[in-house]
């Protein structure tokens, strides 16, 4: 799917897929164009098995580019949450230490999860494991934020605290994110990548 | 422990209990605690060799281990299955090397009983330098580590390469590995590594607070092991792997006793 936005006048985007086509042991995605610039929010809008993930993980590194480029700007500093679990297998790792690893802002935690800083991560729920983690990746110091779905498992309370953190710190990172939940891409203002099955 | 013919060895031993489980405790967080017995058989066979050849015992324990922990790269794809391979290779090659070589006997049964008491003056200054460096690494490495485990795609997506850090905390291991069976023995310098983590996996509220109990729990059965092997003139090396099998297992009974007197535990609330 050939998805061309070129940049605005005068911008200098963030990030630029121009005819990406990314796969693993062979290509499932693409070719894909889109820019994405400083304090945007984007999402990568499609089916299942259409590749989003793919679209991510070519970004940060974790598939193979077959065609086509993923221009970062010099010095781009990328988080990437990942839509499976963390593998804790029972490590001993508490909230804080979770937090602290991708250098979080564990103090601007909403009231409500801050008692998850104190906990086992192996004595939290799905949802409040899934939310430490968008944390964690939203508000290191990077300058772009892969998510993808973070508000899998996430209680609608919870969605909403999403919300209101990728909006903070749109202000000083791009966020590119897949998502199924139409309402919650739309109450962020989102732009919408289509990306089509192969 | 005090009396100055065995403060030594005391001391020796000592770093070696404080400082193996920390490295334990990264082991275990990578699913590689296999890995630590393969290195402490290869650093057996490398002493060995370097003690028929008239080399220093303890370059040779460290040169084979050292090596194959840089070669641990190509291991990794074969899971378990490379380390089990370095491990029964390195323990049938000191065999051998034992049957064949009577000049090296006395050194196998200090490597594989574990004579404590008969280390000297090197084996002490390497593991206090060991310790130093390890410490110092160690602060530096311990984020990486825990980061590439826990956010993988966070890690690679930074930028960051896994393999010098790998690399370098797998050197850090086999050397430890490689003066800890120089001191204590092939299987005592394993279950250190191995079981106060078991036990601080069970107990630990905080990462933190694991690598202390981890290192509490090693010293406090070390100093048990110390005396009772010296008073009832026991080989040391398998006085500390029951003493700390004896802590696992109290460990795990308390740990079980707690539980039910709690009561039932609500289900765990994950989809």
């Amino acid at each position: 799917m050939h998805d061309a936005v070129p940049p605005l006048p005068g911008e200098h985007p963030l990030l630029a897929l121009d005819r990406l086509v990314a796969g693993y042991d062979r290509p499932v995605v693409g070719p894909l164009s889109f820019h994405l610039a400083p304090g945007e929010i984007a999402a990568l809008w499609g089916p299942n098995g259409s590749g989003k993930t793919t679209v991510l993980n070519a970004i940060g590194g974790g598939a193979h580019i077959f065609g086509g480029s993923v221009t970062r700007r010099p010095g781009l500093r990328v988080s990437h949450q990942h839509q499976s679990a963390l593998p804790l297998q029972d490590v001993p790792l508490c909230g804080r230490e979770l937090l602290a690893l991708t250098c979080a802002d564990a103090r601007a935690l909403p009231d409500t999860m801050k008692p998850l800083l104190r906990r086992m991560l192996s004595e939290l729920s799905g949802g409040q494991l899934q939310f430490l983690q968008v944390w964690a990746c939203l508000t290191a110091p990077v300058d772009l934020v892969l998510l993808d779905e973070p508000t899998n498992n996430v209680d609608p309370a919870s969605i909403a605290l999403v919300g209101d953190a990728i909006r903070r710190v749109r202000a000083e990172r791009a966020v590119l994110l897949i998502s199924h939940d139409r309402d919650f891409v739309e109450a962020l203002g989102a732009r919408i990548v289509t990306v089509e099955r192969q | 422990m005090f009396d100055p013919m065995f403060f030594t060895p005391f001391a020796t031993g000592l770093l070696v209990a404080a400082v193996l489980p920390v490295l334990g405790m990264y082991l275990r967080l990578r699913e590689e605690w296999l890995a630590a017995l393969a290195f402490a058989q290869l650093a057996a066979a490398g002493s060995l060799a370097a003690a028929i050849f008239g080399m220093p015992v303890l370059i040779g324990g460290l040169g084979l281990s050292g090596m194959a922990a840089a070669g641990k790269a190509w291991l990794v794809r074969s899971g378990n299955n490379g380390y089990a391979m370095l491990m029964v290779a390195g323990w049938g090659a000191s065999i051998l090397m034992l049957a064949n070589a009577p000049l090296a006997d006395h050194l196998g049964h200090a490597l594989f009983d574990g004579q404590l008491y008969f280390t000297g003056r090197s084996h002490l200054w390497s593991m206090a330098a060991f310790a130093v460096v390890a410490a110092a690494l160690m602060q530096w490495l311990s984020r990486k580590l825990l980061l590439e485990r826990m956010f993988p795609d966070f890690f690679r997506a930074s930028g960051l390469s896994a393999t010098r850090f790998h690399l370098l905390f797998d050197l850090l291991v086999a050397g430890g590995l490689a003066l800890a069976t120089a001191s204590i023995g092939v299987m005592a310098a394993f279950a250190v590594v191995f079981i106060p983590t078991m036990i601080a996996y069970q107990w630990g509220r905080s990462w933190r607070r694991s690598i202390a109990i981890a290192a509490l729990v090693s010293i406090a059965a070390y100093v048990i092991a110390f005396e009772i092997a010296l008073v009832e003139d026991q080989p040391f090396g398998p006085v500390l792997v029951l003493a700390l099998v004896l802590a696992a297992a109290f460990a795990w009974s308390l740990k079980t006793l707690i539980a039910r007197s709690a009561g039932p535990v609500p289900a765990r609330r994950r989809p």
